[in-house]
């Protein structure tokens, strides 16, 4: 029982990143907008918020600074690919490794530095049992998450903004024609996918482990997208298939420090285990061709009015 | 230099007249260009960390008679290749490639650049012009091991390693050969992440042995993650790898491994200047200062840390070796006889583990 406890704690703790870097990606595209440089917003939203923190030692703050870093970079991106058109791919991969390069030269100095972890949110006495601690052990970083599920889902559905941004998405060119901005709402767009991947950033000093260190994301951020396709663009399934990926990732770990049977599956499987996950998806979402992809109809296109 | 034709003929030009110049072609005016090339950052407080360290001693050491560059975060494959060839035409004449699966790219490009001294760490692959030195890190780790034999309580440890190769299999067995020592019943599991830094997965490989009963961590990647997680949830303690780790877990860090790479550094500078270099293996320990231990924390009893040092003094004047037999694998099977020692080789192709570690798959 009290392993059980543990394995949910620390498979939520791994999730809390991938989830919420993934759901700023699916309002990204959702308006028709493929921003592949989530890695890299990723990596200065950690360094961002290490910074912040190691110089303030406020985690609030630094979970702040980290969105507002993660904005900044995305709108690099956004400036390039909505103002110049330029091709949404290579823009992203190119962001990602300017994300690297820039927070591997702003940690310089860093990374001898330790910090301490954003703590629980609720008083310890609340989890003090293992199954309270299931419900109120996390820190506000993973109630953040669960919220923004139902933010996002919400402002998707049931809101006047989130139909013009699916609209958007779907039809730039007649979203234009009826006299919305396609260039304004992928900005707002491109912003707040920035701001998620920098709070997930934040995550890894905050919430993982408390040390920066260049590249700590490790492809986490490369996760992330593919679990917006994995997900079919739709929040809840995207809170399944997070915890799925983190559930993999986190059960890699004990089934080899158990030496138990699961351990017999070697290692290389298990680190493919995500991606091999994502690829089935993708197989069986273009078999079931009638339930469609749920792919937005200008995901990655330039928009480019006639006049 | 930038690349363009006239350049590579030149270079061509000038690699054709080296062997008739002679090695001592360089001691004279230009310094020695040498070049690192690492696969992590200089920052990790670990394995690159200490190699970095131990360029700076080279450079102070030597003082105008060496130049040298390092090239961070190159991974292993292809691309480590590309770095070495850029560093050779860049005019490196010595080249110092500091990770195990370097291997491969070092032979292939050493081929191409006869005139040019590599030196690949931890490997064991070498050739006319390349070399490999090591260090023996499972001396210290047999200190490690002693101290965690006399302190876990529940007489389980955990190892986080990043591959299976015979330089991290060493150390698992050197550890629990050492541990066992101390308490025949001890065991470790090694947990193999597949990355030599993933700070995340290496925090959370410690967290999953941590709720499975160990209350000793070991490791062999680059990085204090796995020690900061043993600081958090109050464990007997962990050991530092490559570097002192204390600032990050004052409480659990009981000691460390400190790499010294700095004296080999400035031996194979100047046998280079000299013309002197062979191609050969090198592998000090803490005999020969290479290795090092950390200071030990407080909270270690006195006969704790008298019983390590007898350990890391035996060594240092051979009185001691960890792996002498008897020593059985972990079906209990009997590996190596009593008297029997193995042998440097047999070391370095270690594909098999002693009794107590619980096998990975």
């Amino acid at each position: 029982m009290e392993l059980i406890i543990a394995i949910i704690v620390t498979v939520v703790g791994a999730s809390t990143p991938i989830l919420i870097a993934a759901l700023g990606e699916l309002v990204v595209e959702k308006s028709g907008v493929l921003n592949l440089g989530v890695e890299g917003m990723m990596l200065v939203g950690a360094i961002i918020s290490f910074i912040v923190l190691f110089t303030t030692g406020n985690h609030y703050l630094a979970i702040l600074c980290a969105a507002g870093a993660g904005v900044m970079t995305s709108l690099i991106f956004g400036f390039l690919t909505l103002s110049l058109s330029a091709n949404q791919t290579a823009t992203g991969l190119a962001l990602t490794i300017f994300g690297t390069g820039f927070s591997a030269l702003a940690g310089q100095g860093y990374s001898a530095r330790p910090v301490t972890l954003l703590g629980p949110l609720f008083p310890a006495e609340l989890a003090t049992h293992p199954i309270w601690r299931v419900l109120f052990g996390y820190s506000a970083l993973v109630y953040f998450s669960f919220a923004l599920v139902f933010a996002v889902w919400f402002f998707l559905k049931k809101t006047r903004a989130g139909l013009i941004l699916r609209a958007v998405g779907e039809n730039d060119l007649s979203a234009h024609s009826i006299g919305y901005s396609v260039i304004g709402v992928r900005y707002a767009a491109v912003a707040f996918g920035g701001a998620m991947a920098g709070i997930a950033g934040a995550c890894f000093p905050l919430l993982l482990t408390p040390q920066w260190a260049e590249r700590m994301t490790a492809g986490r951020g490369w996760i992330a997208v593919a679990l917006v396709v994995f997900a079919s663009w739709k929040p809840f399934r995207l809170l399944a298939g997070a915890y799925l990926f983190g559930l993999v990732m986190t059960m890699e770990l004990y089934a080899k420090a158990s030496g138990g049977p699961l351990s017999v599956i070697p290692a290389e499987l298990w680190a493919a285990m995500p991606y091999l996950a994502t690829v089935v998806v993708l197989v069986l979402i273009s078999v079931r061709r009638d339930a469609s992809s749920n792919a937005p109809a200008c995901l990655g296109r330039p928009f480019l009015p006639a006049n | 230099m930038t690349l363009n034709r006239r350049n590579i003929l030149k270079a061509g030009v000038a690699a054709a007249a080296l062997p008739l110049l002679g090695s001592r072609a360089f001691a004279q005016g230009e310094p020695l260009k040498v070049g690192f090339v690492l696969v992590g950052t200089i920052n990790d407080n670990g394995w690159n960390y200490a190699h970095n360290q131990g360029r700076l001693m080279l450079e102070e050491q030597l003082g105008d008679a060496v130049e040298t560059v390092y090239v961070e975060n190159v991974p292993e494959g292809p691309d480590c290749e590309r770095v070495l060839r850029e560093l050779a035409q860049q005019g490196c004449k010595l080249i110092f490639a500091t990770s195990f699966g370097f291997g491969d790219s070092v032979i292939k490009v050493a081929e191409q650049f006869p005139d040019i001294t590599f030196e690949h760490a931890t490997g064991y692959m070498r050739a006319a012009n390349v070399g490999t030195y090591n260090a023996r890190f499972h001396e210290g780790r047999a200190v490690c091991g002693t101290i965690a034999g006399h302190l876990s309580k529940t007489g389980k440890a955990g190892y986080i390693g990043s591959f299976p190769i015979p330089e991290v299999v060493m150390g698992i067995n050197a550890f629990v050969l050492a541990a066992r020592k101390v308490n025949p019943d001890f065991t470790i599991t090694p947990v193999f992440i597949s990355s030599w830094n993933d700070p995340a997965k290496e925090a959370d490989a410690a967290r999953a042995m941590i709720d499975q009963g160990i209350d000793v961590i070991a490791q062999h990647t680059d990085g204090p993650a796995a020690l900061q997680v043993a600081e958090e949830r109050g464990i007997v303690g962990g050991f530092g790898q490559g570097a002192d780790m204390s600032a990050f877990a004052p409480k659990a860090q009981l000691t460390s491994i400190i790499d010294n790479w700095g004296p080999h550094y400035v031996k194979t500078a100047q046998a280079v200047i000299d013309g002197t270099w062979e191609s050969k293996d090198s592998w000090p320990g803490l005999a020969e200062g290479e290795v090092e231990i950390g200071p030990y924390n407080e909270s270690i009893p006195a006969d704790v840390v008298a019983a390590a040092e007898a350990v890391k003094q035996g060594q240092i004047d051979g009185s001691f070796n960890i792996f002498s037999g008897p020593i059985n694998d972990h079906t209990g099977a009997e590996k190596v006889a009593a008297g029997v020692t193995l042998t440097d080789a047999e070391l370095l192709g270690m594909d098999w583990y002693v009794e107590g570690v619980n096998p990975p798959a």
